[in-house]
């Protein structure tokens, strides 16, 4: 089963809950798509890590072939090409990969090669492998690292955490696209209702069921249970703000190792999850 | 007019919650919201009046005739961004994965794609004795640099005043280095955590290139002590100016969940924040 | 003449294209101004593609400046506030070569 947490809103706790999910279960896969800054492997601590090179591709010219006709340079939409001195040149930081230039070359004057673009590291940490898409700085796009760190998802049976990116962006919709479930979690303030409505639009718009898990709650905050209620989302658990949770986080150690109770909550969390998503 | 914009890296320290106050204690006349995927502004900022709505144009969308598609499949075996899906026989495109290349209409045998203009978002410009400038992103749309640019545009030339105030956007990629340029400087709210700290370091590197006055604060600092006292030190060995720190405060997120900013709360973080904004604007002025 | 320089190369409205010999003057809407994306890089091509050697601007990205190192047309940072004064520096030799180019601020999410 694969469950997908969410938040719209940053420093809800979307990695605090992924982690924890994954640590509290029997085994499990821990996928890190926040790949602009993938914090889970800073609590995991994972060993035996290998990483493997992600690529997207980027043109290349044969002068001897290219008859200067700015087919190219004229196809590009991203404004990637541009022609100096009877020769087409490429940006790489604003080519999109699309691979139209190479289409439109009348002689075959257009190679794609392979530009390195971030990385997918695997490693163990206990009972739980750890999957982290990293982008390198400077890139624009993290889908392509978002879709390989997803090919590792654990088998069918097992259980996969997708620590998704925070937002509504296109990365998050590509790290909910194959989950069965979403965690979405909140927090009770008027910023984080008002980030929450955005990113359940998206969980309903690809049609994923989901649950809420609101954290940090020092108090109620009524619209976020009136907006939970009205739209008929299931509230499985709430964590009051602790300065001792606070202060595991800060440390990037992980609750359900340090705190009984901790663990208690999450197994339950899951077993709810489970149930929610069979039913 | 000084343009003094806040910057988080890391979603949920506090960015906008400072920026409020601080657009309260300078009875700031120009103010603008920079996170245009999730703007919060609004919603604690004293605003009144009827804004003007733009519509926001991203890239262009693909977009196929279902009368012309004969699903013969050529635009989904060419296009890179699993953007093309087939149902029963036609071709229809994902509008979210689309990136508006233009592969599939150049390979569509039938003329059956054409390319089209598509509102990714749109601007709001208030413009009374204040004047504020936002924007949101629609759900599922890149290309926000862009809107970001026109966000503080719209700010520049509808704005007088001798400070503009600016929340910036979270993380540390594009849309937070359009909105360092043109700035005259960058207060980074960190907050004492390994990840904020390593996001603040991304954030100082791009300001340098960009030679923008740069200072730091921390919220939350009682959380953590000891990360709080590595942002201090790392400030400090690097030559930034540390503008002071935050107590972690109950009735900040009960200011805000009023619809308020803490400026008129007698409260530690208010008073904390009061500090920074004496010490940030002393550098922006400087 | 009298308008003021725009500070963005890349999404500035017009360019000016001056001949100092026959002293022509052709105002060229930037097409490159509302582009999504490689601004800099669009707007580069054009001054290419105008037979222009020489660039006058406030500020310009790294791409952009990559495309007029390659094909050979100077930068110069621009002082004063009009165009006719920066056309007067020029001729009188204040002009400075333009040294800092900033990043590109791409267009992506």
């Amino acid at each position: 089963m694969k469950i997908a947490v969410l938040s719209g809103k940053g420093g809800t706790g979307k990695t605090f809950t992924s982690v924890n999910l994954a640590a509290a279960a029997n085994r499990a896969t821990y996928i890190d798509c926040d790949v602009e800054e993938p914090n889970g492997r800073l609590f995991f601590k994972p060993e035996g890590v290998e990483a493997q090179s992600i690529s997207t591709l980027i043109p290349t010219f044969n002068a001897g072939k290219c008859n200067g006709c700015r087919k190219c340079v004229d196809f590009c939409r991203f404004n990637a090409l541009v022609y100096v001195k009877d020769k087409p040149m490429v940006f790489p930081e604003v080519c999109h990969s699309c691979g139209g230039c190479a289409l439109v070359c009348p002689s075959g004057a257009v190679t794609e090669i392979k530009k390195v673009v971030g990385s997918v590291e695997s490693g163990v940490s206990g009972n739980v492998r750890i999957i982290t898409g990293v982008m390198n700085l400077g890139e624009a796009s993290g889908i392509p690292i978002i879709k390989a760190a997803l090919k590792k998802s654990g088998i069918a049976e097992e259980l996969t955490v997708i620590d998704c990116p925070p937002g509504s962006a296109c990365p998050v919709m590509e790290s909910v696209q194959s989950a069965d479930y979403c965690l979405l979690v909140a927090e009770p303030t008027a910023f984080g209702l008002h980030n929450f409505e955005m990113v359940h639009e998206l969980t309903a718009l690809l049609g994923k069921p989901c649950g809420v898990i609101i954290n940090k709650a020092d108090g109620e905050y009524l619209p976020l249970d009136k907006f939970l209620a009205d739209h008929k989302i299931p509230v499985l658990c709430r964590i009051p703000y602790s300065e001792r949770l606070a202060q595991l986080g800060a440390d990037a150690e992980i609750a359900v190792k340090c705190d009984a109770d901790m663990a208690a909550l999450f197994h339950t969390l899951l077993a709810d999850i489970r149930k929610e998503a069979a039913g | 007019m000084k343009k003094l914009l806040i910057l988080s890296g890391k979603g949920g320290t506090g960015k906008t919650t400072v920026a409020a106050s601080f657009i309260e204690f300078l009875s700031a006349r120009a103010f603008a919201d920079c996170d245009v995927d999730a703007p919060n502004l609004h919603l604690v900022a004293d605003i009144d009046g009827e804004p003007e709505r733009t519509d926001y144009y991203g890239s262009q969308k693909a977009v196929i005739d279902p009368a012309k598609c004969v699903g013969c499949g050529l635009c989904l075996e060419n296009c890179r961004f699993d953007a093309v899906a087939q149902k029963d026989v036609r071709c229809e495109i994902n509008e979210y994965a689309c990136e508006g290349c233009g592969v599939c209409q150049y390979v569509c045998p039938q003329n059956a794609v054409t390319m089209q203009d598509d509102i990714a978002g749109e601007q709001t410009l208030y413009c009374g004795a204040r004047t504020f400038s936002t924007a949101k992103l629609k759900m599922g749309r890149g290309n926000s640099g862009k809107l970001v640019s026109a966000v503080k545009s719209a700010l520049l030339q509808n704005a007088e005043a001798d400070v503009a105030i600016i929340d910036g956007s979270p993380g540390i990629g594009c849309p937070v280095i359009a909105s360092i340029s043109g700035v005259d400087m960058v207060l980074i709210v960190a907050e004492p955590s390994l990840s904020s700290v390593s996001d603040m370091e991304r954030i100082i590197k791009t300001a340098r290139i960009f030679q923008t006055k740069t200072s730091v604060c921390v919220n939350k600092a009682d959380v953590c002590p000891e990360k709080a006292a590595m942002v201090e030190r790392f400030c400090a060995e690097n030559a930034i100016p540390f503008a002071g720190s935050i107590p972690y405060d109950k009735a900040a997120a009960e200011a805000i969940n009023s619809g308020h900013s803490l400026a008129a709360v007698d409260c530690p973080a208010r008073n904390a924040i009061h500090a920074i904004y004496r010490n940030t604007m002393k550098l922006l002025k400087a | 003449m009298e308008s003021a320089v725009c500070v963005s190369f890349g999404r500035a409205p017009f360019f000016l294209l001056y001949d100092t010999e026959s002293k022509t003057e052709n105002f060229v809407p930037n097409t490159a101004a509302d582009a999504q994306g490689g601004a800099g890089l669009k707007a580069a091509q054009l001054v290419v593609d105008m037979g222009a050697d020489t660039l006058l601007t406030v500020r310009c990205g790294q791409n952009a400046a990559d495309v007029l190192v390659a094909a050979g047309i100077k930068v110069y940072k621009t002082a004063a506030p009009t165009v006719a004064e920066n056309l007067r520096d020029f001729a009188e030799g204040k002009l400075s070569v333009m040294t800092q180019f900033h990043a590109g601020f791409h267009g992506r999410q």
